[in-house]
């Protein structure tokens, strides 16, 4: 059964994912960081994100709560609202949703950048140039992105817990030095460390399959919208299955 | 002009069932311009991406300034792809960074040790020489295709290479412009000492630039000559590019 794409293509491309992995720290290793062009991505593609993850985790935490006083003011449990919303955040959706707001956004901008590159035969004038495309456009690239989507997904956060605090103020008066604690009562390190460590692996692969659909697109204009297309589409499962992974390796710890 | 810069021998390439070169051979020597003529799918491109290892070939022996390119290291192809200088179809240039950083980076890949002046003063003399000193603080999308082929040479000579590859220098400009190139790419070669190898079917472009013409035909060289004997051949194929002149 073909689910999204055929089998000899799944291994092709996990194949060459794994050997970008590959080539990414060889080159890191051996070679100098360039860190210019590290702040340069990191800027591009994590500040200039800073609006749309501040309005997406707003209204994250606003709905959530909304939708959950119903049910645990069945319980008289409103005072957990705070509680709730915040290891919710923390633990899965702000981490996962952010994610994929970041598979959308950075994702398809790294694939549409370098696919056009490499179809404007920007990408072989850097090689006969005599300089590595990989250490130039993909260090960077995956590099900013595993920095800034965890900074992104904390900032989310903080965002989510406004957006509970306000939907909590409208219904009754709460303060925000009450609601802050009632909300970190009940995060510890095991809400925590799960948290930052998939945000880190996330931002790792956004970052590495847009790089790897932009690098290897072949053809003419058409191929800059598929790997945009790929790069998302494949991101965004590639969050949903790091995530379920993560979960069952840190639910040990 | 014997010394022999580029020499290819019985070079095979091939996408799936389309062969595309069958037992090629080409020789570049020193200080000529060579133009390879051909068709439209006759692989003149892949041919130049093979001498750079843009494109793997299945077969054959590339030589270039002394080195074999299908055999060479990473480290030695970065130091002979640093003295080819390689001029793309559509130019090429880097789209997110203006005129003057093209020229920055291209000479800063070649050679990290000039200081920002001479950069610069490097920057401003290549401009000059291709006519396009006011563009320098333009971004590449402002430019003409013709300005933009001009840029490109420009990236290409500022590092100073011994050899130019030309990928259809003057595709998609207009007669005179196509002609200002072609000026272009002989006074490069009296300016700056350089070898060239031009890829075309712009037969205008040949007449201007080619010491010498080589034809290709069914994946290999077919006939070898200079413009005015192939402008008087007989020869049916050779006809087809030669008979508006």
């Amino acid at each position: 059964m073909k689910l999204l794409i055929s089998r000899s293509e799944f291994f092709v491309t996990v194949g060459g994912i794994l050997s970008l992995i590959k080539n990414f720290f060889s080159i890191l290793i051996r070679k100098r960081t360039n860190y210019r062009e590290i702040f340069f991505h990191c800027y591009e593609l994590g500040v200039l994100s800073l609006g749309l993850i501040s309005l997406t985790g707003f209204i994250i935490g606003l709905v959530l709560t909304l939708q959950s006083r119903p049910t645990l003011a069945e319980f008289g449990a409103t005072a957990l609202l705070p509680a709730m919303v915040s290891v919710s955040v923390i633990r899965e959706i702000g981490p996962v949703v952010t994610a994929l707001i970041c598979a959308g956004k950075i994702g398809s901008r790294i694939g549409a950048e370098i696919s056009s590159m490499r179809v404007t035969e920007q990408i072989d004038a850097l090689e006969v140039s005599a300089v590595n495309p990989i250490s130039y456009l993909i260090v960077p690239r995956i590099l900013a992105t595993t920095f800034m989507i965890p900074l992104l997904v904390a900032y989310s956060d903080v965002f989510s817990l406004l957006g509970s605090y306000v939907a909590c103020n409208m219904t009754d008066a709460i303060s925000i030095k009450i609601f802050i604690k009632s909300a970190a009562a009940h995060i510890d390190f095991s809400d925590i460390f799960p948290a930052v460590i998939k945000t880190v692996i996330f931002g790792f692969f956004i970052g590495t399959i847009g790089c790897y659909y932009g690098y290897y697109a072949s053809g003419g204009t058409q191929s800059v919208g598929k790997a945009a297309n790929s790069s998302v589409v494949a991101a965004s499962l590639a969050v949903f299955i790091i995530d379920m992974l993560v979960v069952q390796i840190t639910s040990f710890l | 002009m014997n010394e022999k810069l580029i020499e290819v021998i019985g070079l095979n390439k091939s996408f799936g069932s389309n062969t595309v070169f069958d037992d090629m051979n080409l020789s570049l020597y020193k200080g000529e311009n060579l133009v390879v003529l051909g068709r439209s799918g006759t692989g003149k491109s892949v041919l130049i991406k093979c001498i750079v290892k843009l494109i793997l070939p299945e077969s054959g022996k590339i030589s270039v300034l002394g080195t074999e390119i299908l055999n060479a290291s990473n480290d030695q192809l970065d130091e002979v792809r640093k003295e080819v200088g390689f001029l793309f179809q559509g130019g090429a240039l880097y789209d997110s960074m203006s005129i003057s950083e093209n020229l920055e980076f291209a000479l800063k890949a070649h050679n990290t040790t000039m200081t920002k002046a001479d950069v610069q003063n490097a920057i401003h003399s290549t401009l000059e020489n291709v006519g396009l000193k006011e563009v320098i603080y333009k971004m590449p999308s402002e430019l003409s295709g013709g300005m933009r082929k001009r840029i490109a040479l420009a990236r290409t000579i500022i590092t100073h290479p011994k050899i130019i590859l030309y990928d259809e220098p003057t595709t998609g400009l207009d007669t005179y412009t196509s002609a200002e190139i072609s000026e272009l790419i002989v006074s490069i070669r009296e300016k700056y000492n350089t070898s060239s190898l031009i890829i075309t079917h712009d037969i205008p472009c040949a007449k201007i630039t080619g010491d010498r013409l080589l034809i290709i035909k069914d994946g290999k060289n077919y006939k070898e000559g200079t413009f005015d004997e192939f402008k008087s051949d007989n020869d049916n194929y050779i006809r087809t590019f030669f008979y508006s002149i």
